[in-house]
């Protein structure tokens, strides 16, 4: 080869550097390893995190995932192939996107649906700068105190350099969500935009009807925050009000993405067929071939960036495909009936949770209004130390809202989805009594400050 | 067929989610969906059958040779998947204490070291989600450090016109107008037009070195020195790091700021569009504003870095730590490669990239940057077959993949007329290399002797060449049901 290019050494070929950047050494990477020492070196590192019985959701859900998923994700034709450019070499992901997409749509209500972005929170920005560019007068977005605390910083973090202001919207003490009369004080402020979670981070569900038709009334666009497993059982943003939700978003792990400490996860983000043209990321149509037979390629790529560069709709390239073929492939397995199915056990579980732990001395319910899968909780003891305890007995016993929602006091957030089991609940029940109670016996004990924090 | 074809109502898969139909206690009718949503109605087998014969349908890295410039298809070891999905490490919430997860924040700052030692920066946050974020978060930064200065003026951001379409898109996201830098005869940057655009108004350069024309920027030293002295700031596109991994050091040309592609460098699988990783790094100047989450290590503990220990952080890109899923294929790859592997990458992609660009030349096939070195990556250009054959790199494109590759990169570096873009990663045995060159050498001599056969391509796949014009007017996005 090298007799070929007409070089001596391969060093030769990296002759255009100048020699004061051809660097010494990399020192901080270690020797190489064989595959099985590293396995084993993995496979202590996993063993050192151990399992939880889990009761966090905030945004992330422990749902049972087919095994048939991952399995066909897995495969090195899904798995090691690039974004679909050469459309004709490509008809196996863009059909799966395509089918994906009209999934989507369905579930939501919505016309249209992209081929993902990053992840909830990513998209939630996504769909603000969305909103903006077709609303093309405001440049304020109200955001409800209710949207995922995270979210809201992200949002925050990546429209605040457009010079786009976030308004924040306060809850309503009793019932944990946005009361559609608090709206009068923002009337004639000038938005572009009402988010509206659907369930709220609360779990709570909100007066979505109300909120959408008074977002129409005032002359903005109304974005739907909803998860999708709660759709299999609420009204879709579609058909929220009178007109319904103009964008939706979400995050996408509840269906078919396992936990993994955060990702890869994907944002899912559909609208109105008249925003079309407005949607970041890629989107997959069908066409036909020159024989006129049916096939899909990418297309409206006139909106990205590597068509319209520094005129795209994001700078969104790479998303997060992998994950919605899981998605793709966990909603043709559970169908209609599974996936409500897997609602309808959570919101059940849930329930149950909420009931046998608000039966322990000290443990009361927070909000008064219907919730999905989620659920807040005050302690009358502190909550960190609460879920140190519990930590101890193998169980993560929920979102500590402490830092985000001060004024709430010592409040927890808990989920119990399809995989929790009534004995799950006593177990998490039995230990929180013992440490509520003893809480209460010998107050403020020097339980040792955690120092990771 | 699409899946909805194969649905029959009320059929299912029993098995897969709760056997019983739970009561809905507490919601009431006006919050309740009314119409169930279109999803199908199969079997577990119907479904396996159906997404098997559909991956069938896509080339791959595992099936072909996918030279795609700029993307770096390399091989995905299957060690690395494997070891990323034990079930401890997929079970694990992300908002669980840190305290449950020592062993998975090990590998995070594990690889946040070797990422420094291999950049030659200060400090890497792994939070971006892909390359476009991390230039998001990289060209923020810059933005967050002129303000810390009050250096208010600074409003446009540089960007050679050669440069992948994520850099001006990312850098009008952070709320700058963009300034193109144009490139000489030799595939470098413009200095004088470079020294002329540069002024108070200058917030930082975007910059890819190999650049996506696949050359080495001789010039980088200048290039920093011109910036800097107007005050602006470097940035690195690190989506060529795979040409110049542990031979050169970003850092030492003078970046401020970096991100990677580890979905390009360290081999996680591109899953036909994602999910990616594009770590930021940054010198000691940018490194109070790098995104958060960042590991950070006590004593022997590992614990979550945020806005309270950086408040001057560009703050939070997603709502979680970053891919966390990818990060762990990098890592696994990083340490099966270990540090001698590491240089070999350099060394074979760029030995490979240099053996086809020299076979091709040999075989007629014109080089843009014919007085170069190719690096791990190469440029060609079809404007004289086009004009004495009519057939374009379009063309020659599509022909290959009846031959059985995938396609380099067509029409990007825009500012080479009908190109492609060559880039064959270390991986490849030369076998492969020799019967890709083959393949091109047939197609040139079809395209004078048939051209129209070659225009007509591809023959063999699914599909025949496909109507995009069409997708774009007759929208059709989702299926509908029909009768
Ligand atoms: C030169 C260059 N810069 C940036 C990117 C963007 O990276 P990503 O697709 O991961 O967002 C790419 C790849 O697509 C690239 O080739």
């Amino acid at each position: 080869m090298l007799a070929s290019i007409g070089v001596k050494s391969i060093n030769d070929l990296f002759d255009e550097i100048p020699e004061n950047l051809r660097a010494g050494k990399l020192t901080q990477v270690p020797e190489g390893q064989s595959e099985m020492e590293v396995g084993r070196l993995m496979q202590a590192r996993a063993n050192q995190d151990g399992t939880y019985l889990n009761f966090i959701g905030a945004g992330a859900y422990e749902h049972h995932i087919p095994a048939a998923v991952w399995e066909i994700v897995t495969r090195g034709e899904f798995y090691s192939a690039y974004t679909p450019y050469q459309a004709e070499a490509s008809q196996g992901t863009l059909q799966l996107l395509y089918e994906y997409q009209t999934m989507m749509a369905s579930l939501t209500g919505m016309d249209v649906s992209n081929a993902s972005l990053y992840d909830g929170a990513s998209g939630l920005a996504e769909s603000v700068l969305m909103a903006v560019r077709a609303h093309k007068q405001a440049r304020k977005i109200l955001m409800p105190s209710t949207v995922h605390p995270i979210y809201r910083r992200v949002v925050q973090a990546i429209v605040k350099n457009q010079n786009i202001e976030l308004v924040e919207i306060p809850h309503g003490n009793e019932g944990g969500h946005t009361i559609p009369e608090s709206l009068k004080n923002y009337e004639g402020g000038e938005f572009a935009a009402l988010v509206i979670p659907q369930p709220n981070f609360f779990g709570v569900l909100e007066e979505v009807d109300a909120l959408t038709d008074w977002a129409h009334a005032h002359n903005m666009f109304a974005i739907g925050l909803v998860n999708p497993t709660a759709l299999a059982l609420l009204t879709p943003p579609g058909n929220w009000g009178e007109k319904g939700a103009d964008i939706t978003v979400g995050e996408g792990q509840p269906l078919g993405a396992p936990l993994s400490s955060g990702g890869p996860y994907y944002g899912f983000l559909c609208c109105k067929q008249a925003l079309v043209r407005q949607m970041p990321g890629r989107i997959i149509g069908r066409t036909v071939d020159k024989n006129g037979k049916s096939g899909f390629a990418l297309t409206l790529q006139a909106r990205e960036q590597h068509i319209r560069r520094s005129k795209a709709t994001s700078n969104i390239c790479t998303n997060q495909g992998l994950v919605v073929a899981a998605s793709t492939i966990y909603m043709a397995l559970l169908g209609p009936e599974g996936l409500e199915r897997v609602a309808r056990a959570s919101h059940a579980n849930t329930l149950a949770l909420v009931e046998r732990l608000t039966a322990i001395k000290g443990v009361t319910r927070v909000f008064n209004r219907p919730v999905f899968h989620e659920a807040v909780l005050r302690l009358d003891a502190p909550v960190a130390d609460a879920l140190r305890a519990l930590e101890a007995q193998g169980i993560l016993g929920g979102y500590d809202l402490s830092e985000h929602y001060p004024h709430l006091g010592q409040a927890l957030l808990i989920c119990a989805t399809e995989t929790r089991t009534r004995e799950d609940i006593e177990q998490y029940a039995f230990h929180l009594e013992r440490i509520v109670s003893k809480r209460r016996l010998d107050p403020p004990c020097a339980v040792k400050a955690n120092p990771n924090v | 067929m699409l899946i909805f074809e194969h649905s029959q109502t009320g059929r299912g898969n029993p098995s897969q989610a709760p056997l019983s139909k739970a009561e809905v206690k507490d919601i009431p009718e006006k919050f309740r969906r009314k119409q169930k949503p279109l999803l199908p109605e199969i079997s577990e087998m119907q479904a396996v059958r159906h997404y098997t014969r559909l991956s069938q349908k896509n080339f791959s890295i595992d099936t072909h040779f996918y030279p795609l410039g700029s993307c770096t298809m390399k091989y995905n070891p299957r060690a690395c998947n494997k070891l990323a999905m034990l079930p401890n490490l997929l079970g694990r919430h992300p908002y669980a204490p840190e305290s449950t997860g020592q062993g998975f924040l090990a590998c995070m700052y594990e690889l946040q070291e070797m990422l420094k030692d291999v950049t030659g920066m200060k400090a890497v946050s792994l939070t971006p989600l892909a390359g476009a974020q991390g230039e998001f978060a990289g060209v923020a930064m810059i933005r967050a450090y002129h303000e810390s200065r009050g250096d208010q003026g600074r409003t446009e951001i540089l960007v050679p016109d050669a440069a992948h379409g994520t850099n001006p898109a990312t850098a009008v996201m952070c709320g700058y107008t963009v300034r193109e830098i144009p490139t000489d005869a030799n595939g470098d940057v413009d200095i004088e037009s470079l020294k002329a655009a540069v002024g108070p108004q200058t917030a930082g350069l975007m910059l890819t070195n190999p650049s996506t024309l696949g050359v080495f920027e001789r010039k980088i030293h200048e290039i920093s020195k011109i910036v800097h002295e107007a005050g602006g700031l470097l940035y690195y596109d690190g989506a060529n790091l795979n040409a110049i991994l542990g031979r050169v050091k970003p850092g030492d040309m003078g970046f401020d700021v970096i991100h990677m592609n580890l979905h390009k460098t360290f081999s996680t699988p591109h899953g036909g569009g994602g999910p990616g990783a594009g770590p930021v790094a940054a010198n000691s100047r940018l490194e109070p504003f790098l995104p958060v989450p960042i590991v950070g290590q006590v004593q022997d503990k590992y614990l979550w870095e945020t806005e309270k220990t950086r408040p001057q952080s560009i703050g939070r890109l997603s709502a979680n730590m970053g891919n966390a899923g990818v990060l762990l294929r990098a890592y696994v790859y990083a340490r099966l490669l270990g540090r001698e592997g590491m240089h070999r990458v350099a060394e074979f992609s760029t030995l490979n990239a240099n053996y086809i660009m020299a076979e091709l030349a040999r075989r007629g096939f014109i080089l843009a940057f014919p007085k170069r070195r190719a690096t791990h990556e190469f440029v060609l250009t079809f404007k004289q077959l086009k004009e004495e054959t009519g057939v374009s790199a379009m063309d020659v494109a599509k022909r290959l993949l009846d031959k059985g590759f995938h396609a380099p990169t067509t029409y990007f570096p825009l500012l080479v007329p009908e190109c492609f873009l060559i880039e064959p990663t270390e991986t490849e045995a030369k076998e492969e290399l020799d019967r890709f060159i083959a393949a091109m050498d047939e197609i040139l001599k079809e395209a004078h002797s048939s051209a129209e056969m070659v225009k007509g391509a591809p023959h063999t796949l699914p599909v025949k060449r496909l109507d995009d014009v069409r997708a774009a007017r007759e929208l059709d996005l989702a299926w509908k049901r029909t009768g």
